[in-house]
């Protein structure tokens, strides 16, 4: 049995897996975990079935028969393919497992049957797109994936927020999708066949065309910059997981479109690789800097998504300069980095989600300026949530480092020669290295706010802020263990990523190989030495610490007795138990409250401030004035400038003008008629050429 | 042939101008039903034209639109009229002497067209392209200017009426199907319509359609 068919199989579970358990007379809980089960032996299949392939050297073409007169069902795996299917199977996988905890049958019961039927649909619509070779065939199965995904992020319909993000993002993945019928059916018209194949024969006009149309169609889905704007709605209203599944795997696809449509051309021209490239720096720049003025927690992961999926373009346009030039090195690192960032942006990414999920439960609100001191009652998610930040701030020894570093080298390399020297790329490094800061100081800026200092709210009744049970954990361990290994130990990673871009640029495999463009060894090293010395900190911290926490028990258990001997004269008893906790000293200041914290938002005004060319501040003050100030408040909101600053009041005032054509609707189905009789008179004057 | 045949179709274009200015809804009905029957007559006197015998087909088509038009539809409409209690068509948009002065001055028009547009040809010395033309106009006429439900499907008819006049002139090339089809889909319309007139009765009490305004978004 070949890999492809394993992994057709695992299509086939994933899709019904929402469905099977309906077959059997179950009670609901039980249906949820069967859905869950099947859906994770369906995954399991299928990354078997990836890992089989990887080993196969014989054809794995798969035609299968097709119901559509146009089309035809063909399926194939080859490297690129393969590093965009893993993280589908493994995230949705995790997520599955994680909404057992998160979206109990019993606390959801109007739509978890919603959620587990649409999750494996769009699991297995991933799927389908990315073995997919034929066009019809790829678009029945996006089509499939826009609207199973579309179903999964509204589950909560009756939340009018969330019926508008959701409209926001249909009509946007459906614009998209436009724009692939176009270039299809340019494929179609210029290649002959709907059969996704590479393509040498075609003109340069024709497929620029097709580049273009692609980096549109995908790039609506991939959230670039400025097509991002369905993004962070929709990220930020769906359940957690389904935030994690579309952000760590389903824009992804967007990107794969754009590599598989710029490896079926011909060599790609220049101006391709400047034009994926300048996008990516676009979003990347862009989408961090709205991260960082944003105070919806999930909107601010939603935003650092849209950075990622810059860095992840960025990359893609290197490897396309490299392969219009005809430079191995800089093809296998840009594409090699972008591919390793695909899988660390999945992996962390959904970390983040996940956790944020878990933050959200527990605080009962999604604003970041409202939470404080969650990582006293959760120490284990809020130590997960950590490992995410230096994972997505692309510090080492996590794996976000490892595939930014490729694309540093790769650009690095871009200046210093060989055939073709292109030093403005270089500037690509500086872009990494600014986003990546900024990446920092915002998450520097949300783990301090969300886990540190005090509590800015009471908690929400009924509700521990307590660690989440552990099938909300385990799959949230899993991806943490997961950044920390490709962080330690690179090399398997890298080399299957350099194989993916080697057969994403049909380059034969002794053309060179990434792994001897970037040594991973000195990153291992770097990686161990540095978990050690974390570790050895950490040790540090912890007992100083417990020490100073011991000698203060004493310390206070002799003023208790102190207090006790006293109390003892008085007659009145003293509250025993452990030393009282004091807030942390505040300059002598009398009446200190939580309120009186740095706030996320006040932490990110110099950075926000300082990137407010990107940025548009609605603000609203009332300041302190005089001797005795009356009561005086700030609030400052960052609105989406593509959607709330262009897009929203364009259609407003479309929609206005077109409300004057109204008046022609009265109601009157004569009136209807009067107009057919208008229209048909005027057509018979002007078919016999009266005037 | 050509002359008895134009001499139906004046006919057909009178009858026009009587549906318009009748205000009783049962005689505009039984109007509506001779102007269907003449119609079903055409076809026939159109295949005896071009010479030998009409086929089965056209037989049965033509008798088929004959009993429909002639019988069946006008039996179901003045049912329909009967369990709905009205008699008279009250203030129309455009009184009935105006109506028929506005269907009159668009037969003239038709008239004057139909020479120039250039596809009379196919049946030379005939009226069927004026006539098709004025028979949709008068059709409009009906449908735009009177209120109640009942003669919305008079309007209808008389519309397809002059569809199926300009239909004559591709008869040999229509094929039987299509025409027993366009048949049926006339009974049914008219079918439905009468139906759902009844319950336009019954829920606004009145077949007045201005009343599904309040249906407008």
């Amino acid at each position: 049995m070949s890999g492809m068919t394993l992994i057709l199989f695992a299509i086939a579970l994933s899709a019904l897996s929402g469905l099977l358990p309906w077959l059997l007379p179950l009670p609901e809980r039980a249906r949820q975990v069967s859905t869950t089960v099947l859906l994770s032996a369906g995954s399991l299949l299928g990354l078997a079935g990836i890992a089989f392939s990887l080993g196969e050297t014989t054809n794995t073409y798969v035609s299968l028969p097709w119901f559509l007169p146009s089309g035809a069902f063909l399926a194939d795996l080859d490297g690129l393919s393969a590093a965009f299917l893993a993280p589908v199977f493994a995230i949705g996988a995790l997520g599955s497992v994680y909404g057992l905890g998160y979206w109990k049958a019993s606390a959801h019961p109007g739509n978890w049957r919603r959620l587990g039927l649409s999750w494996g649909i769009l699991v297995a619509a991933m799927a389908l797109v990315l073995v997919a070779r034929d066009a019809v065939l790829f678009l029945v199965a996006w089509e499939l994936m826009a609207l199973a995904s579309w179903l999964a992020a509204t589950v909560e319909s009756d939340n009018p927020e969330v019926r508008r993000a959701g409209w926001v993002y249909l009509v946007a993945t459906h614009v998209g999708t436009l724009f692939l019928f176009a270039m299809f059916a340019f494929w179609r018209s210029a290649t002959g066949s709907f059969t996704l194949e590479a393509a040498p024969g075609l003109g340069a006009a024709a497929a620029g065309t097709l580049f273009a149309l692609s980096l549109v169609g995908f790039g609506m889905k991939a959230g670039l910059v400025p097509l991002h704007f369905w993004l962070p709605g929709a990220h930020a209203n769906a359940p957690s997981h389904v935030s994690a599944l579309m952000s760590g795997v389903m824009i992804k696809l967007g990107i794969y479109g754009i590599f598989r449509m710029s490896s079926l051309l011909p060599r790609p021209e220049l101006w391709y690789g400047w034009t994926l490239l300048g996008f990516g720096a676009l979003s990347a720049l862009a989408g961090i800097s709205w991260s960082i003025a944003g105070r919806d927690l999930k909107r601010v992961l939603a935003y650092s998504s849209v950075e990622n999926m810059g860095i992840i373009a960025m990359g893609g346009g290197l490897a396309l300069l490299g392969r219009a030039s005809g430079r191995v090195d800089l093809t296998l690192l840009g594409m090699g980095g972008a591919l390793l960032h695909v899988w660390n942006h999945g992996l962390f990414k959904s970390l983040l989600f996940l956790d944020a999920g878990a933050v959200i439960h527990a605080s009962g609100t999604r604003n970041i300026d409202r939470m404080g001191a969650l990582a006293r009652t959760m120490p284990v998610s809020a130590l997960l949530f950590g490992l995410g930040c230096v994972a997505i701030s692309a510090l080492p020894p996590l794996n976000g480092f490892v595939g930014e570093w490729l694309m540093y080298l790769g650009f690095w390399r871009s200046v210093q020669g060989g055939v073709v020297a292109l030093p403005a790329v270089g500037a690509g490094a500086a872009v990494l290295a600014i986003v990546g800061a900024i990446a920092l100081a915002g998450f520097v800026r949300v783990f301090g706010t969300v886990f540190l200092g005090t509590a800015r709210t009471e908690p929400v009744e009924g509700i521990d802020r307590k660690d989440p049970c552990a099938t909300m954990l385990l799959p949230m361990i899993a991806l943490a263990a997961a950044c920390l290994a490709i962080g330690l130990l690179p090399a398997p990673f890298v080399g299957l990523a350099g194989a993916a871009a080697a057969a994403w640029a049909a380059m034969p495999s002794e053309a060179g190989s990434l792994s001897a463009l970037a040594p991973t060894l000195p990153l291992t090293l770097a990686a161990v030495v540095l978990l050690a010395l974390a570790l050895a900190i950490g040790l540090l911290l912890w007992r100083r610490v417990g020490r100073a926490r011991l000698g203060e028990a004493r310390r206070s258990a002799g003023r208790r007795g102190e207090a006790r001997r006293s109390a003892g004269r008085r007659g009145a008893s003293v509250p025993g138990g452990p030393a009282a906790a004091v807030p942390t000293w505040d300059c002598g200041y009398a009446a200190p409250t939580a309120r009186m914290q740095y706030t996320a938002s006040s932490f990110a005004e110099f950075p926000a401030r300082s990137l407010s060319v990107l940025l548009h501040f609605r603000r609203e003050a009332r300041l302190p004035k005089g001797a005795l100030p009356g009561p005086s408040s700030f609030s400052r909101e960052a609105p989406d400038p593509v959607l709330d600053l262009a897009l929203r009041p364009l259609f407003a005032f479309a929609s206005r003008q077109l409300g004057r054509a109204k008046i022609l609707q009265q109601g009157q189905t004569q009136m209807y008629l009067a107009y057919v009789l208008a229209v048909t008179v005027v057509l018979l004057v002007w078919g016999a050429g009266i005037p | 042939m050509t002359d008895f045949l134009n001499a139906i179709i004046v006919i057909v274009m009178i009858l026009n101008l009587f549906a318009l200015g009748t205000s009783r809804i049962a005689s505009v009905i039984r109007i509506v039903a001779v102007q269907g029957a003449l119609l079903g007559v055409v076809p026939l006197l159109l295949h005896w034209g071009g010479g030998g015998a009409p086929s089965a087909a056209v037989l049965l088509a033509a008798g088929a639109a004959i009993a429909l038009k002639g019988l069946a539809i006008p039996a179901i409409m003045r049912r329909s009229l009967r369990s709905a209690a009205i008699k008279r068509e009250v203030e129309p948009l455009v009184g009935f002497l105006p109506s028929v002065l506005l269907g009159a001055a668009g037969t003239a028009l038709a008239l004057v067209f139909s020479g120039r547009m250039g596809m009379a040809a196919s049946q030379p010395g005939t009226l069927i392209v004026p006539a098709s033309m004025a028979t949709v106009l008068v059709g409009f006429i009906i449908l735009t200017t009177r209120w109640k439900a009942i003669s919305q499907v008079i309007g209808y008819l008389v519309l397809e009426n002059g569809i199926y006049l300009f239909g004559m002139l591709l008869v040999e090339a229509i094929p039987f199907v299509v025409e027993m089809g366009a048949l049926l889909d006339l009974f049914v319309g008219v079918f439905v319509i009468s139906i759902i007139t009844n319950h336009i009765n019954e829920a606004f009490s009145s077949m007045d359609t201005r009343d599904l305004v309040t249906l407008k978004e």
